[in-house]
C-alpha cells in the first residue's frame, strides 16, 4: 500500500517538477544550446555532400561525431528529447490553466483582500460613494465584485487568453511539422529542356516519402519543359532572373496548359508544389564505335561547380566492348589562365568547350553498388585519351570516336508535398496574435474599501505602466463629483 | 536621376551622416567629461553641475538627429540606385541596421529621457557605418533571383528593426551591469550620477524586448513563408534559421524568466545580453563565415 502511495507521490512529484516554470526555462535554454551544433557541423538533411567530405577529411572524429548524432542534430534523440519534454511541460502547464481560464469566464473577481496597504499602489482618500465608483468602473469595462463596503474590480483577462493562445499555437505548429514529415514527400528531378517529366517515383533522381505516405499517392501530373531562360548581369556575372516555361497536364494525357515557374513562384497542385531549384548544362555528344555505328547520341546533365557554371560530369557507355567512360567538364564560356588552366568566365554559353578524359575498362555498373551518375569509378579502368573539344569537333580515341554536337539547359525541379504546411501557417498567425495580446494587454485589479477610512489600492499583473494614472483618475473623478 | 548618380549621392549622404555622428560622439563625450570637472571645494563628494553641459548635450542630440536625417536619404538613394529595397547584401544591411538603431534611440530618447545613452549609441552607429563603408562596401547591383520577392521588404525590415531595438536593450542591460558593479562596491562614479536608477534601467531593457519580441517572431515567420516559396520548405535548419531560432528561444526564456519567475536585475540583464549576442553572432558570424542559403553575393 505504502509503495503504491510512494510511487504515486513520486510520479506526482516528477510531474510537478516537469511542469514547473523553472524546468521549462531550463529546457528552453537547453533547446537553444542544443541547436548550436546544428549550425556548426554540416547536416545530412541539408548538405549530405559536405558531411561526406567531413568524413573523408577527419574519418576518426567523424565516426564519433556521428555516434553523437552531430550530423543529424535536429532529428537526434537528445534534441528530440529536449523539445518533447519541453512540449509536455508546456502542455502540462497550459492545459490546466486553460480549463481554469474557461471556468473564469463570467466569474467575479476575487474577494477584496484584508490588507490593502500592502499593495503596489495604495492611497487613502476621503469618503466616496461606492455606487458611483462601481458605475465608473463598469463604464470602463472592469469586472466587478460588489460587497457591502468594498469593490473588487479586475480588467485585462485577455492577457491570459492571449498567453494560452500563444502556447497552444506552438503545439499546433509542432503537430504541423509532424504531419508534414509523416505524410509528406519531397523529391528532386533533373529535366533537360525539351523533355517530359511524369510524376511517378521512377522519374525522380531522389525521392523520399514520409512514414505514412503511400508511394502511389503522387498526383498524376506531367510536365514538359519547353523553355528555360537565364538572365545574367554582364558586369558581375551574377544571375538576375530565371524563367522556366512548361506545358503541364493533370492527369498526364489530359489537355496541356502553359505555365511559368520562377524561383519565387512555384507551380502548385493542391498541397504539392513544384519548385525551380537549380539549373545547369547538358552537353550533347555522339559516340560511335570503331565501325562508325552510333552507340550513344544525347544530352548528359553535368553538375555546375561555380557561379560561371563550369560543370563536371560523366558520360558512361556500357554498351561498347570494352566499356568506355568519359570524365568531362563543360565550360560554357571557355577561358584560360596559367594558374587555373581552363575555366569558364561567363555563365551563358558563348564559347563552349567540352574537356574529356577517356577511360576504357570496367565501369563497375554491374556490381550492384549504387553509383553517382556524375562520376566514374576508374579503379578498374585505363585512361586512353584526353581532349578539349570545340563545338562540332570529333575525336578518335582508337576504340571509337566522340563528337561534341551541342548542349541543352537542364533544370532541377523539386517537387514537395507538405500537407502540414497550412496548419503551420495558421499556428504561426495565431501565435503572433496571442503574443501581441498577452504582451500588450494590461491586467490589473483595483480595490476600494470603506471601513472608517476609504482605501484605494491596485495591482498590475504585468509590468506595463498605466495603473497609477488610472487610479489617480478614479480618485480625482470621485472627489470632483462630491 | 541615373542609377550611378543615385549611388554616388547615397555614398556622400552616408559620409555626411558619419561626420555628424562623429560630432555627436564628441559632443556627448564633452558633456560627460565636463560635468565631472566641476571643482568641489566645500563638499566631500564631487558635485556635478549639469547646467554647464546642458547646452552641449542638446547640441549632441541635435547632431544625432541630423546624422539620422542624412542617413535616411542615404539608405533610400541606395535603394533607388538599384531599383529595389536596399537590403541585398551586408553593406546594405549594415547601413539600414545603423539607421534602425539610431531611430530606436531617437524614439526612446524622447519617451524615456535617454540622452545619457548617446555616447555609446553614437559610437556604435559610427563603428557600424565605418565597417560598412570600409570593409563591406559593394557597388550597387541588382538582386539575385531568390531575393526577388515582396517578402524581402517585409522579412528584412522586420529583422533589422528588431535587431536595432534588441541592441539598444543590450546597451541598457550592459549599463545596468556596469552600474550595478559600482553600486555593489559603494557609490556610482560621478559620470554616472545623471543616469537613471538601476530599477529604471532594468525595466527599460525589459520593455524594449517585450515591445519588439512579437516583431522578431513575425520576422522569423515571414522568413519561413518566403522560404516556402523560394526554397521549397518553410523551415530547414539553415544556419541562419538555426540562429534566428536560438535568438527567439533565448528571448522567450528571458521573457519567461522575468514575467513568470520574476527575475530582476543582474540575472535578467545577463540573460538579455546573452540573447542579444546570439543575434549579433547570427548577423556577423553566419553572414561572413557561415554557409547555407542566407549567404549571398559574397557578403
Amino acid at each position: 500500500m505504502s509503495t503504491v502511495l510512494d510511487t504515486r507521490s513520486f510520479l506526482r512529484w516528477c510531474w510537478r517538477q516537469l511542469t514547473s516554470m523553472r524546468t521549462a526555462l531550463i529546457l528552453l535554454l537547453l533547446l537553444a544550446v542544443a541547436a548550436i551544433p546544428g549550425s556548426l557541423f554540416p547536416q545530412r538533411s541539408q548538405n549530405p555532400i559536405q558531411v561526406k567530405q567531413f568524413f573523408a577529411e577527419n574519418p576518426e572524429t567523424a565516426i564519433w561525431l556521428d555516434r553523437l548524432s552531430l550530423f543529424n542534430v535536429f532529428s537526434s534523440p537528445w534534441f528530440s528529447a529536449i523539445y518533447l519534454l519541453l512540449f509536455i511541460s508546456l502542455i502540462g502547464c497550459v492545459l490546466p490553466r486553460s480549463i481554469e481560464h474557461l471556468k473564469a469566464i463570467g466569474a467575479k473577481p476575487p474577494l477584496t483582500p484584508k490588507y490593502l496597504d500592502r499593495m503596489e499602489f495604495y492611497t487613502e482618500i476621503k469618503k466616496i460613494d461606492l455606487d458611483k465608483v462601481e458605475k465608473f468602473l463598469r463604464k470602463k469595462h472592469f469586472r466587478i465584485r460588489r460587497d457591502e463596503n468594498s469593490i473588487s474590480a479586475e480588467k485585462g483577462y485577455a492577457r491570459e487568453t492571449g498567453n494560452l493562445l500563444f502556447h497552444l499555437s506552438l503545439v499546433l505548429i509542432l503537430l504541423a511539422v509532424g504531419i508534414g514529415s509523416l505524410l509528406g514527400s519531397r523529391g528532386d528531378a533533373i529535366v533537360n529542356v525539351g523533355d517530359r517529366f511524369i510524376n511517378t517515383p521512377t522519374s525522380y533522381d531522389i525521392l523520399s516519402f514520409g512514414k505514412y505516405q503511400a508511394e502511389d499517392s503522387l498526383p498524376p501530373f506531367s510536365l514538359t519543359v519547353t523553355d528555360f531562360k537565364a538572365e545574367y548581369d554582364p558586369v558581375t556575372n551574377a544571375a538576375i532572373d530565371y524563367e522556366l516555361t512548361v506545358l503541364t497536364a493533370n492527369p498526364a494525357g489530359s489537355k496541356e496548359i502553359k505555365k511559368t515557374i520562377k524561383v519565387n513562384q512555384p507551380l502548385a497542385y493542391g498541397s504539392t508544389k513544384i519548385y525551380l531549384q537549380a539549373n545547369g548544362y547538358s552537353p550533347i555528344v555522339i559516340v560511335r564505335d570503331k565501325s562508325g555505328k552510333i552507340i550513344f547520341d544525347g544530352p548528359t546533365p553535368f553538375l555546375p561547380q561555380d557561379t560561371n557554371l563550369s560543370s563536371i560530369g560523366a558520360i558512361k557507355i556500357p554498351d561498347m566492348d570494352p566499356q568506355i567512360g568519359f570524365v568531362g567538364s563543360f565550360l560554357p564560356t571557355a577561358d584560360r589562365d596559367p594558374i587555373r588552366g581552363g575555366f569558364s568566365s561567363y555563365p551563358e554559353v558563348l564559347d563552349p568547350r567540352l574537356l574529356v578524359s577517356i577511360w576504357k575498362g570496367d565501369l563497375g555498373l554491374n556490381t550492384g553498388i549504387p553509383q553517382s551518375v556524375y562520376r566514374i569509378d576508374t579503379s578498374k579502368m585505363e585512361r586512353i585519351g584526353l581532349k578539349a573539344l570545340v563545338l562540332n569537333e570529333s575525336y578518335d580515341f582508337g576504340e571509337g570516336s566522340i563528337t561534341f554536337t551541342g548542349w541543352k539547359s537542364w533544370v532541377n525541379l523539386q517537387i514537395v508535398n507538405d500537407p502540414g504546411k497550412g496548419f503551420a501557417l495558421v499556428g504561426a498567425i495565431l501565435a503572433i496574435l496571442g503574443l501581441l495580446i498577452s504582451l500588450f494587454t494590461r491586467q490589473r485589479r483595483i480595490w476600494v474599501k470603506q471601513s472608517g477610512k476609504t482605501q484605494v489600492a491596485g495591482l498590475a499583473k504585468n509590468g506595463i505602466p498605466g495603473l497609477e494614472q488610472e487610479i489617480d483618475e478614479l480618485v480625482k473623478e470621485m472627489s470632483n463629483e462630491r | 536621376m541615373s542609377d550611378n548618380s543615385a549611388a554616388l549621392l547615397s555614398n556622400n549622404l552616408i559620409y555626411a551622416a558619419m561626420l555628424f555622428y562623429t560630432l555627436a560622439f564628441f559632443a556627448h563625450a564633452i558633456e560627460v567629461a565636463w560635468s565631472v570637472k566641476t571643482p568641489a571645494k566645500s563638499v566631500k563628494k564631487t558635485k556635478l553641475d549639469f547646467s554647464r553641459t546642458e547646452r552641449i548635450g542638446r547640441l549632441a542630440s541635435a547632431f544625432m538627429v541630423i546624422g539620422f536625417l542624412l542617413l535616411l536619404p542615404g539608405v533610400v538613394f541606395r535603394g533607388i540606385s538599384a531599383n529595389r529595397v536596399p537590403w541585398g547584401n551586408m553593406y546594405e544591411f549594415s547601413i539600414t541596421g545603423a539607421l534602425a538603431f539610431s531611430a530606436a534611440y531617437l524614439f526612446a530618447l524622447k519617451k524615456y529621457k535617454l540622452r545619457w545613452l548617446g555616447l555609446p549609441v553614437a559610437l556604435s552607429t559610427l563603428l557600424t557605418l565605418g565597417t560598412a563603408v570600409t570593409l563591406l562596401y559593394r557597388p550597387s547591383a541588382p538582386l539575385m533571383p531568390a531575393l526577388k520577392s515582396p517578402w524581402l521588404a517585409i522579412h528584412v525590415s522586420a529583422a533589422i528593426i528588431s535587431g536595432g531595438v534588441f541592441l539598444l536593450a543590450n546597451c541598457i542591460a550592459a549599463t545596468y551591469l556596469i552600474l550595478d558593479r559600482y553600486e555593489q562596491k559603494g557609490v556610482r562614479p560621478v559620470w554616472a550620477e545623471k543616469l537613471p536608477s538601476l530599477e529604471v534601467l532594468d525595466n527599460l531593457s525589459y520593455r524594449l524586448v517585450a515591445l519588439v519580441f512579437p516583431l522578431w517572431t513575425f520576422s522569423v515567420i515571414a522568413g519561413a513563408i518566403w522560404a516556402e516559396a523560394a526554397w521549397g520548405r518553410y523551415w530547414g535548419w539553415d544556419p541562419k534559421e538555426t540562429w534566428a531560432f536560438i535568438t527567439w528561444v533565448a528571448y522567450a526564456a528571458y521573457l519567461h524568466a522575468r514575467v513568470t519567475i520574476g527575475w530582476r536585475g543582474r540575472k535578467a540583464a545577463w540573460l538579455c545580453l546573452l540573447a542579444g549576442s546570439t543575434f549579433l553572432f547570427n548577423y556577423i558570424y553566419i553572414n561572413v563565415w557561415g554557409t547555407g542559403r542566407h549567404t549571398y553575393s559574397g557578403l
